[in-house]
This record gives C-alpha cells, sequence and structure tokens, in this order.
C-alpha cells in the first residue's frame, strides 16, 4: 500500500508566486556531488533555483508555487543517488547561526579597525625615535581615537554583555577583565591624547578584541557546524506517522505537522513517533527504546504509547496525546528538570580561572600605581603605570587558550563520529573516571540480529531470507537482512501470528513461531541456552532449523571496555532491563558491577552515590528512562538512535555502529584538557616576565603589541595539537 | 607635509571601503557555505540547455 506523502508543512512562502523547501541530503560530499545535484534538479521545469551547500549538506530549492509537488524532489534526489529529506530550522540553529554571524560581523570590524590603527600607530613608534613634531602625533592619535573608539563599541559587544551578564549576578567570568582592560586602556588613552602625549594604547586595545573575537568565532562556528550535522542526521530519520484525515481516509505527514488530538495508524512493523494512547486494536509493542525492557509489551484500549515504541504484530489506532498527559513522560520530565538545575552549577574552566586570575591582576594594577605614588611619582604617571599592567595582563592569551584547543578537539571529534551537544563537554569529559552504561540499544545495537547464521547451511539461509520478506514482522526483517534477501517468495502467504508458509519446489516450506513449523521440542532444548533470544523456526520438508534472533552486543563493545579499563576507569551497568539480560552481557564484556531492573530514579540515585564518592561519572544511554540519568551525570553521551529526549539531553552524541566514539572522545577530550592547562600556564609564564616591565613603567605601546600578538600566536599553535590523539584501534 | 591632507583621508577611506565590502558579502550570505564556494570557484558553468529537461 502506497499512502501520498504530504510534505506541506515544510513549504515556505518565498514571495513573488515561488514556493521554498530546504533538504537535508545525505552523502553529498564533493563538487562533483554538488553539480550533479544541482544540474538534475534544476532540469525540473518550473524549478527557479537549485543550490546546494557542502557545508551544512542541504539543498535549498525553490518553484513556481503550486506547480510541484515536493515529494518529486525527494524522489529525484533518491534517482540521483541520495537520500534526501525536508528538515525544520530548530530555533536554537537560528539563534546559533544569528550569532556567529554577529560574531563575524565584529570581527570583521575590529580586524579592519586594527589594521588601520596600525597603520597610524606604526609611523609614531618609530616617528618617536626620530624627527616627527609633536603636532603630528597628536593628529594621528587624534585619527586612532576617531576609528578605535566606535570600533570598540561595536566590536566590544559580545564581551562587554557577557561581562556586564555575569557581574550583575555578583560573579566573574573571563569577560570582567577584558572589559575593564579595554575600557580602561582607550580611556586611558583619549586622556593622554588630550594632555599631547607620547604613548597612547589604541592599537592594543583594539588588537586585543580581534584576537579575542577571532577564538569565539571559531568556537560558535564548529558548535554550528555541529549542530547543522545533528538537525540533518535527525531530519534523515525520516519520521512520518499516518494520520487520520477523516474517519476512514489515512495520509502519511511528518510528524512535526501532528497535533495532540490526532488519531494516527500504527501497523505493525512500524515504530511509534508519537506519544498518545491506544484507542483501538491489539498488539505487542517492544519498549526496549523507552525502558531498557526487551520483553515485550501487551497493548490494547488505554495502554500509553511512547514515541520510539516498535510495534510488533497488530494494527493499532493511537490518539496522539500532550506531552504532559502520559504518566510515564511526566514523571520522566520532572526528574529531568530537577537534574538539569543541579547541572547548571558546574563553573566553565576558563571563568574559574578567571576568578583567580582577575583579582590578581587589579589588585597587581593598585598596588602598582600606590607603588610609584609613594616612590614620589605623579599622580598622571602612577596612574598611567597602573593601567599599562592592566593593558599588559588583558587575558588576551587567556581568551584564546580554551576556545581554540575547543575548537580543534571538537573538530576532531567530529571527524570521529562524535558530536557535541554543549559548549564545555570537553573539559567536563576530561575528568571522567567512572561511566554508567545502559545495556539495551547503548551497549547493543538497537536493532534485531540473527546470532547463529553460521549454523544453517546457505541455501537453507537464503530460502528462510525470502520467505522472511513476505512478513512485517521484525523478527522477520533481521532474518531477511542477515541473509541479504532481495526478491520475495511470490507464494509466499503471511498467517497473522504464526509465520510465513510456501510451497518451494513442491515442498512444503514454513518459517514463523517453533510451534507453526513443529519445531516445539528443538526449540525447548535450545530456550535455556540464551533466554534473550526470540526463537525463529524453519521447516523445509522435514530439515528444520532454529534461528536465534536478539540484540546483539555492538560489534567492538567487549574491546571497548577493557581498553577504557586499562585506561582507570570504572565502568557499571546500570539497565532498566530484566537481571538474566544484563547478567549476560555483564559476563560478556567482563564487567563485574552490574544493576538490573532500575527505575530512572534509582539511576540518578547510583549517580549521587557514586558522585558523593567524589568520581566524575559520565553516563552513556539512550532510552527515554535514562533522559534524567543523562542530565544528573557529570557528562553524557547518546548514540545516535536514542530517543528525542535523552539525545537532546546528552552533552554528545556518537554515530554508527561501534562503541568506539566512546573511547575516541574520552582520548581527544583528555589531550584538550591536557592543552587547555598547558595553554593557561603559557599565559601565566607570559604574564610572569611582562608583568615586572609593566610594574617597571618600561612598556611602550610597540611592546604590548609585540607580546600580546606574540603569546596568542604561541598559544594557538599549541592548540592545533589536540587534534593530534593517538586514534585507538580494537 | 601638505600631502597628509590627501593621503590620511585616502588610507581610511579605502579602509573603510573595505569594510563595507566585507559587511556586503558577509550580508549577501557568501559565509553560508566555504567549501561549496571553493569547488564552484573551479567548477565549469554547464551550459543549462544540454541538459534534457525531463
Amino acid at each position: 500500500m502506497r499512502s501520498i506523502r504530504d510534505f506541506s508543512h515544510y513549504v515556505k512562502d518565498a514571495g513573488a508566486g515561488l514556493a521554498h523547501i530546504d533538504l537535508a541530503v545525505e552523502g553529498v560530499s564533493c563538487a562533483g556531488c554538488m553539480s550533479k545535484i544541482e544540474r538534475g534538479l534544476a532540469a525540473i521545469p518550473e524549478v527557479t533555483l537549485a543550490r546546494v551547500n557542502l557545508t551544512d549538506r542541504r539543498v535549498a530549492l525553490e518553484w513556481k508555487r503550486g506547480a510541484l509537488d515536493p515529494t518529486r524532489f525527494i524522489e529525484r534526489l533518491a534517482e540521483l543517488g541520495y537520500k534526501a529529506y525536508p528538515y525544520e530550522t530548530a530555533s536554537a540553529e537560528t539563534a546559533e547561526v544569528e550569532h556567529s554571524r554577529f560574531l563575524l560581523r565584529c570581527l570583521g570590524v575590529a580586524a579592519f579597525a586594527t589594521m588601520n590603527v596600525m597603520m597610524l600607530s606604526v609611523p609614531v613608534w618609530s616617528g618617536n625615535i626620530s624627527d616627527m613634531m609633536p603636532e603630528q602625533r597628536d593628529f594621528f592619535h587624534w585619527l586612532s581615537a576617531l576609528i578605535a573608539l566606535p570600533a570598540v563599541a561595536y566590536a566590544g559587544q559580545p564581551f562587554f554583555a557577557s561581562a556586564f551578564r555575569a557581574l550583575r549576578k555578583r560573579n566573574v567570568n573571563m569577560d570582567v577583565p577584558i572589559s575593564i582592560g579595554v575600557i580602561l586602556a582607550l580611556g586611558m588613552s583619549v586622556v593622554e591624547t588630550v594632555h599631547h602625549a607620547e604613548h597612547t594604547y589604541f592599537d592594543a586595545a583594539i588588537m586585543l578584541l580581534t584576537f579575542l573575537l577571532f577564538g569565539r568565532y571559531l568556537d560558535q562556528s564548529m558548535r554550528r557546524r555541529t549542530r547543522a550535522v545533528a538537525a540533518n542526521l535527525a531530519a534523515l530519520k525520516a519520521e512520518t506517522a499516518v494520520k487520520f484525515v477523516s474517519p476512514d481516509e489515512i495520509a502519511e505527514v511528518p510528524v512535526a505537522a501532528i497535533a495532540p488530538g490526532d488519531i494516527v495508524l500504527l501497523r505493525p512493523g512500524e515504530r511509534c513517533a508519537v506519544d498518545g494512547t491506544v484507542i483501538e486494536g491489539r498488539s505487542q509493542l517492544d519498549q526496549s527504546l523507552i525502558t531498557g525492557e526487551t520483553m515485550h509489551v501487551d497493548a490494547d484500549r488505554g495502554t500509553a504509547v511512547y514515541a520510539g515504541s516498535f510495534n510488533i504484530s497488530g494494527t493499532l489506532r493511537v490518539r496522539v496525546a500532550a506531552a504532559s498527559e502520559a504518566t510515564l513522560l511526566a514523571e520522566i520530565t520532572r526528574l529531568l528538570d530537577n537534574a538539569l538545575q543541579a547541572r547548571s552549577r558546574y563553573v566553565r574552566f576558563a571563568d574559574r580561572a578567571s576568578r583567580l586570575y582577575a583579582p590578581v591582576v587589579h589588585a597587581t594594577a593598585l598596588l602598582t600605581m600606590l607603588g610609584w605614588i609613594v616612590l614620589g611619582a605623579s599622580w598622571h604617571d602612577a596612574i598611567v603605570t597602573g593601567i599599562a599592567v592592566l593593558i599588559i595582563t588583558c587575558p588576551c592569551a587567556l581568551g584564546l587558550a580554551i576556545p581554540t584547543v575547543q575548537t580543534v578537539a571538537s573538530g576532531a571529534m567530529f571527524r570521529a563520529g562524535v558530536l557535541l551537544n554543549s559548549g564545555d563537554s570537553i573539559e567536563r569529559l576530561a575528568e571522567v573516571d567512572c561511566i554508567i552504561f545502559d545495556k539495551t540499544g547503548t551497549l547493543t545495537l538497537p536493532d534485531l540480529e540473527v546470532v547463529d547464521a553460521g549454523a544453517i547451511p546457505p541455501d537453507m539461509f537464503e530460502l528462510a531470507g525470502r520467505m522472511a520478506l513476505s512478513s512485517h514482522h521484525p523478527v522477520a526483517a533481521a532474518i531477511a537482512q542477515a541473509a541479504c534477501a532481495k526478491s520475495p517468495l511470490l507464494e509466499a502467504v503471511e498467517q497473522p501470528g504464526q509465520g510465513v508458509r510456501a510451497l518451494v519446489g513442491g515442498v512444503e516450506t514454513r518459517l514463523g513461531r517453533p510451534s507453526f513449523c513443529g519445531s516445539e521440542r528443538l526449540a525447548q532444548d535450545r530456550a535455556p541456552l540464551d533466554p534473550e533470544a526470540s526463537i525463529v523456526a524453519f521447516r523445509h520438508g522435514e530439515a528444520k532449523y532454529l534461528f536465534s534472533v536478539r540484540q546483539a552486543l555492538r560489534p567492538d563493545a567487549k574491546a571497548v571496555i577493557s581498553a577504557l579499563q586499562q585506561r582507570g576507569i570504572q565502568i557499571e551497568i546500570v539497565s532498566g532491563d530484566r537481571e538474566s539480560a544484563v547478567a549476560a552481557a555483564a559476563r560478556e564484556l567482563a564487567i563485574g558491577e552490574w544493576r538490573a531492573g532500575v527505575t530512572p530514579a534509582d539511576k540518578i540515585a547510583r549517580i549521587e552515590e557514586l558522585k558523593r564518592r567524589d568520581l566524575k561519572v559520565m553516563m552513556v544511554g539512550d532510552g527515554l528512562n535514562d533522559a534524567p540519568a543523562l542530565a544528573a551525570a557529570h557528562v553524557s553521551m547518546s548514540p545516535i538512535s536514542a530517543a528525542h529526549l535523552s539525545q537532546a539531553t546528552a552533552d554528545l552524541v556518537f554515530l554508527g555502529r561501534p562503541l568506539a566514539p566512546v573511547i575516541a572522545a574520552i582520548d581527544f577530550s583528555r589531550k584538550a584538557g591536557h592543552l587547555m592547562r598547558q595553554n593557561l600556564w603559557l599565559a601565566v609564564l607570559y604574564n610572569c616576565l611582562a608583568v615586572p616591565l609593566a610594574i617597571g613603567g618600561l612598556v611602550t605601546p610597540l611592546i604590548a603589541a609585540a607580546a600580546m600578538s606574540g603569546s596568542s600566536v604561541l598559544v594557538m599553535l599549541n592548540a592545533l595539537r589536540a587534534r593530534r590523539a593517538a586514534p585507538w584501534r580494537a | 607635509m601638505e600631502v597628509m591632507v590627501i593621503l590620511v583621508p585616502l588610507a581610511l577611506g579605502l579602509g573603510l571601503v573595505g569594510l563595507l565590502g566585507f559587511l556586503w558579502s558577509l550580508k549577501s550570505g557568501q559565509y553560508d557555505d566555504l567549501e561549496g564556494a571553493a569547488w564552484r570557484a573551479i567548477s565549469d558553468d554547464e551550459p543549462a540547455p544540454d541538459v534534457p529537461a525531463d
């Protein structure tokens, strides 16, 4: 059956009689793909714009409104070999894009101002030792002021705003000493210009802002890119639901277009994309993504279903609920809110450093000023020297030390298949010494696999795979996939709840429940060996075989766990699944500590207990039931297949089937943490050299400019080493 | 030194033109897809009529 797909939700009005849609495209990686897609789409009549964005892996399309159906573009892209799907820009992403444009604008203004002020400063520096007339020097100083003051007023906004916010909360962050330094330097320079003095610091102030904005922009653009990739991945899951548009008419619509109160149809073999209540039908649900429990749950009228539940056997009608109606969700949301509030208390490394740094620097400047007065210098000279100390210590290198390392490390992690949700997760990840894994969907793969394929003759396996194609049952889908079956047997008939039967070359062939194939005895012997597996029987004439189908461990899980243990990290499994299932997984992975049948609240309790023992806990989980624990942990990680809420809560998201990204994330973040500390020490060392000069009143604007750019470049070069953590191989 | 009356405003003017150019390029979305732009510069302009309309 083929129902209509309705994408009108994503189509925007582009004005002038044009419609606009944005598609996320999978697998666009080169210039060839780009021109292939653009040509292929532009060839469709009535299309007025087809433009690929290679950075974000998206296509923007415009066409005459009403002339085309968006489905046409998706089909055309599929013909060209690309999977595409419309995406909806999350408001968070729009804000990131807006902010990163603003930072780039600030950076542009600051950089142009720096160049022009420098052009005026260099003649003054050389003129001071040759034959410049004081009038000329004053003229150049006034011009510098004319450029620097408006430029700082504009380009300094990100720092001033953030410093002001921190001060209002009676806090200190990195932007406070930066703002104070810049404002005092400019103020002093203006006063000095008025008094026809030899030295002004317009160049130092504006150059400082340029360097810092550069670091901020890099940091921001990396985060924006990660967000775009995450949004694409979410879109390409192509979550749709079959909605009743009238009592007996259905349409397949994107989940975003479904509202509470709508009634959706959930067929066997489909994953539910909404939260709601069953109003009609009977079935079994696999709720492992919700609760971690791998046993199927019976569902009939009145049962609550959650997004992510997998429908096994019967067709259900579900009424979509508002988020708060479902009881499990309400409980999880409550726990999640509490945990999130507790987490916001974490203070970033940079801000912790500046809490120490700001008072020391400001006290040094004040003492310098008082010292010179005591020694008999004039008030003017004492203040100028004090401010020179502030300028030279202005945390240029300090402000770059952390963002540059973060940018480089998150780029390296991105290539290793790890996406960052929050900016400070790298530094928290670097401190981890205990990891709690969820079992279902995290240590194991989210989909079912045939575990004993080798024990069955290949020709029989292939035949079973072709039979399986005729069934909607998820276990059958796993067998079909394992056998790489492509062509279904035309004569195969599905008997609901039993299995599939066919006559193959005149021989009666069946695939399904053991009772359906007359293999109960065999199955009874097999069952105790592996209590987790679903057993499927296959019968071809008198030959009988059994398949064990289960969620298998991720291919490299064992190697990753032992590598993590070698790194001195304590590992635990805390799962909502049954004891026998968890024990088996723990035994196979050689993990000593495990807990089964754990509720979301108990997961948090376990994390709190470990926290009290001063361990920094990382939670890795995918289920809806893990979301509160993900928020409560020091840092958290989810696979891309995780429930929406968990993925949004986790600090990091990893892609693909292997578990290796977990170890890559740990390695890169440890390396990054090490470099951040090293960079801070470099900054401290620089200050130790430069501050005595400033206190002695020996710092000229030339020395300030050289010291500042020298230390910034040094710190940035050091940060580049963050991409070179030794890669881990299983 | 009278030459400064011309040179200084000229230098500042050029700087300002550069800045305005940058802001314009930013506004017109030229920094939205840096990777794609790098490839577009070297790709051949395709003759649109050659592509058969389907």
